[in-house]
């Protein structure tokens, strides 16, 4: 799965998981959902981008949620069982495969590789296409990429800076 | 049965915003939108089958690219415009210039395709057909981010979900 993170923002997902407690990423979520948008004016060419009201935004993206779930969940859902991350780094390494081809690849019914695989649809993870009789997957890192932008760089910027700033003290140290 | 590994080089993203399909379709072939997002090039779109695309660079990425020492040319991106059918589908060939390697690679085509999902949020599926162009396939996967070379598509359709649902993008 790294290689597949190296793709999508290099996130770590097992840090990542560890560092929330799934309850407090639900809880957190929809607030993350619910930024208010300024006011239209300050945008160039805002008159062709009328936005809808963000007054009742809910969090159904997706599929209908209770107002509990949110597109985050799904996904790190989707990225806590060992076989869907097989299944993207599978997709990873090539991209475009059918379901067939994926089914060769874990030991598991074709049933079973069905239901993992439409798990990773509905988190968007992954995006079927149509090409002549056959039903092409693709990994889109997307929804992980929003993770990281969304979360992630919120906690590791300063550290991170921190870390670029000490190298270049030894740096010029030296 | 011996399995053929058939090598793809498409390579799939989407993401779904909150906000008009036509808010989509301007951010994306509008130089004012396309200034405020990802690599914040100037895109300039004829739109129509066989029109120029072109993408300039902003002055802020001119000068610190010229920090950095490398000189970018005027046209960072050319392609040509195959199908438009404003706010939901655009089709283009793709051929970055900023490296003479890249720009040696074969002519690659983007797919841009929006779809309104109702309850106010589209989706914008991005497709790269990246046939031969192995090099700007990592560039676009991602893969130089630490180099520098940014985040590619996955980076560049998170920042535009960001300022099109908050009007504010990753640099601000």
């Amino acid at each position: 799965v790294d290689a597949f993170l190296a793709a999508s923002g290099g996130v770590d997902v097992e840090a990542l998981l560890a560092r929330f407690d799934p309850d407090v990423v639900l809880r957190a979520d929809p607030a993350a959902l619910l930024v208010q948008r300024p006011e239209e004016t300050d945008r160039p060419g805002g008159d062709g981008c009328a936005m809808v009201s963000s007054s009742t935004v809910t969090c159904d993206f997706l599929v209908t949620y209770d107002g509990t779930v949110s597109v985050d969940d799904l996904v790190f859902k989707a990225l806590a069982d060992p076989t869907r991350r097989l299944l993207l780094d599978r997709l990873f390494e090539r991209d475009g495969r059918t379901l067939t081809e994926l089914e060769s690849e874990v030991e598991m019914t074709r049933f079973g590789v069905m239901k993992h695989l439409r798990l990773l649809e509905d988190a968007g993870l992954v995006v079927t296409r149509r090409s002549g009789r056959e039903k092409l997957h693709f990994l889109n890192p997307v929804p992980i990429r929003l993770l990281h932008d969304r979360w992630i760089d919120k906690y590791t910027e300063r550290r991170v800076t921190a870390l670029v700033d000490l190298e270049t003290e030894l740096e010029e140290g030296t | 049965m011996t399995t053929t590994a058939r090598t793809t080089t498409t390579q799939v993203y989407r993401v779904y915003i909150r906000t008009t399909p036509q808010a989509v379709w301007d951010a994306i072939t509008r130089p004012e939108w396309t200034a405020r997002y990802g690599y914040t090039g100037l895109a300039d779109y004829d739109l129509r089958p066989g029109g120029a695309y072109t993408v300039r660079p902003t002055e802020q990425f001119r000068a610190a690219s010229a920090a950095q020492g490398h000189a970018i040319p005027d046209v960072i991106i050319e392609g040509e415009v195959l199908e438009a059918d404003p706010p939901h589908k655009l089709v283009t060939t793709f051929r970055m210039l900023m490296d003479p390697e890249i720009a040696a690679e074969p002519v690659t085509r983007i797919t841009h395709e929006i779809r309104d999902t109702g309850q106010g949020v589209c989706s914008l599926t991005l497709t790269h057909e990246l046939e031969g162009a192995e090099r700007l396939a990592l560039i676009v996967g991602g893969q130089f981010e630490a180099e520098g070379a940014g985040g590619g598509h996955a980076w560049v359709l998170s920042d535009l979900k960001t300022l099109l649902e908050t009007g504010t993008s990753f640099a601000g």
